[in-house]
């Protein structure tokens, strides 16, 4: 899987110009679980890491790809648990009629 | 030639991408979470059936410590969620500098560091590391571990940038022959300076726009990783996180009436402490009677809820007031503007959680226009938000700022500790207005007086 230098460009500038259009259509109330879940995907991060801890090539790159792994692990449960536990409150009127 | 790990990342991309997509009405927010989760496992299980990988033993224990910490971190309070989600900018950066150095020494040692390489690894090695240490001190800022007033020295700036050059020149002496081994080691460690100087200046009141921006270096981090790698998936991912950081550091400037580069550098709050009043005001009291009568015979009642609402711990009582107003026939809507709260959109989430429906919270923009037909607006914890001062003082550090025109409802009734000026130290207008009249005493023992005289009042 090759990428030479002016695709990934390509494909960081299409990239963010879908982002900032997407972004700007998330309603405001949901901003601080959006800002959760963004996180939370840019811990996909942690495929870098799989790959140096799991290619094993010397003790350095090993230990410092097991730690990645852990940091970008536990980013991704907690901000997807964070995520889904704030956006189950969000509660119509109409719903809840006790 | 295309494996399975390509595939899975394929799939995954579009996934992220309707994630975000789905997050735009809390209708369909819900299946955003499902969406991304889906995503991010296609992402980990392609990686897994990769060739190079071959030993499992490692992955295997990281990935559970990280189910293990990561669990608890997401069972904090409500309030606590912008601490978290620094510590989560602070974690993705580390995990991002670490790849970088290990890729540095392992094509170090190959010969394998062509130029792009080595630039996008010093570009990626930089942000990691000042996300990492910048995430922490943001962190600790908000969770008041540390001073929340800005700190700063002289020729603060010029010294941050002088430091981030050396990291650049460096950067470039690496491109330039990547055997200079000597100097990666302090790129990395002045990576994680800059973090700590980016955010030492920083007040507390900005801390919404900050946490935004490194949502948005951590993105970019992502992105340099992608570049490293050579992985569409990481920089498509790494892109949306950038984009979403931005527009939200935006919308809390716009929010604030402050420029980027005044919020990274200004150091706003440190300068100058109120200015005593020339003249004697004075404020008109009221009782939680007065009030709960004041509150049943209104038609209409706006609450401004603030950050003191929720560091009250009053939230519930709001709820039990909005529930008792609303069964009298009175309407009822919470006036939310975009910085009230800790990081953007914090006081939506603080409301949701004490169950009051999203539908009747109203964004500042839309309330404003309603303001004038107001019977009553409760103005609970919240301060320079309601400042009329923004609109007609230009000589107000935050004239220009945009607010919720709460002066403008028939009666204004604030709760408040004392009369001491807010946040921002700034002396406000709206509590010796006419039409005023002021609660004191803690927002939730206020409210819940006001609740019980409304339950009383109804009861015969």
């Amino acid at each position: 899987m090759k990428l030479d230098m002016l695709t990934a460009l390509f494909v960081f500038m299409l990239a963010t110009f879908l982002g900032l259009d997407i972004i700007r259509r998330v309603s405001r109330l949901l901003h601080t679980p959006l800002m959760s879940l963004t996180n939370a995907i840019s811990a996909v991060a942690v495929v870098g890491a799989l790959i140096l801890a799991g290619e094993a090539h010397d003790t350095l790159s090993t230990v410092l790809g097991a730690v990645a792994v852990f940091a970008s692990t536990t980013n991704f449960v907690s901000g997807f648990l964070i995520t889904d536990r704030m956006l189950r409150m969000f509660k119509k009127r109409e719903t809840k009629k006790s | 030639m295309i494996n399975a790990a390509e595939l899975c990342y394929f799939a995954a991309a579009p996934l992220f991408i309707l994630s975000l997509r789905w997050m735009s009405s809390p209708e369909t927010a819900r299946r955003a979470v499902m969406s991304a989760v889906i995503a991010m496992s296609l992402a980990i299980g392609g990686t897994l059936l990769l060739p190079e990988i071959h030993t499992y033993t490692w992955i295997a224990i990281a990935l559970v410590a990280g189910v293990a910490a990561g669990v608890p971190l997401s069972m904090v309070p409500l309030t606590a969620v912008p601490e978290r989600t620094g510590l989560s900018q602070s974690f993705g950066g580390l995990a991002v500098a670490l790849v970088g150095i290990a890729k540095y020494y392992l094509w170090l040692g190959e010969g394998a560091l062509t130029p792009f390489k080595m630039g996008v690894i010093g570009g990626e090695v930089i942000l990691g590391c000042l996300t990492c240490t910048g995430g922490l001190l943001a962190a600790a800022k908000l969770a008041e571990m540390m001073p929340t007033r800005p700190i700063t020295y002289r020729g603060q700036n010029i010294v941050s940038f002088l430091l981030l050059g050396t990291a650049v020149t460096l950067a470039g002496l690496l491109i330039y022959d990547p055997t200079q081994s000597w100097a990666f080691p302090i790129i990395i460690v002045i990576g994680l300076l800059f973090g700590v100087m980016l955010i030492l200046p920083i007040g507390g009141a900005d801390m919404p726009t900050v946490i935004s921006f490194l949502n948005s270096y951590a993105g970019l981090s992502a992105v340099a990783l992608g570049f490293v790698l050579e992985n569409k998936l990481l920089i498509i991912a790494g892109a949306l996180d950038g984009s979403s950081g931005f527009v939200l550091s935006i919308i809390m400037c716009q929010a604030m009436n402050r420029s980027v580069t005044n919020v990274l550098f200004g150091a706003f709050g440190s300068a100058k402490a109120a200015q005593a009043l020339g003249e004697k005001k004075t404020a008109k009291s009221a009782t939680s009677n007065d009030a709960a009568q004041l509150l049943s015979s209104a038609s209409s009642v706006v609450i401004v809820p603030g950050y003191g609402m929720a560091v009250a711990q009053a939230q519930h009582r709001v709820r039990d007031l909005y529930e008792l107003l609303t069964k009298k026939g009175v309407d009822v809507k919470f006036a939310v503007h975009p910085v009230a709260g800790r990081m953007p959109g914090h006081m939506n989430v603080l409301l949701a959680e004490a169950e009051i429906p999203y539908d009747r919270l109203i964004e500042m923009d839309d309330i404003n226009p309603e303001m004038p037909q107001v019977d009553v607006c409760l103005v609970i914890g919240a301060n320079d938000v309601v400042n009329p001062a923004a609109r007609t003082d230009a000589s107000s550090p935050i004239f220009g700022m945009p607010i919720i025109d709460a002066d403008k409802a028939h009666t204004v009734l604030a709760i408040k500790r004392s009369m001491n000026p807010g946040f921002a130290g700034i002396d406000n207008e709206l509590y010796y207005a006419n039409n005023t009249l002021m609660l004191f005493g803690d927002a939730k023992a206020v409210i819940g007086d006001v609740v019980k005289e409304l339950s009383g009042e109804s009861a015969h």
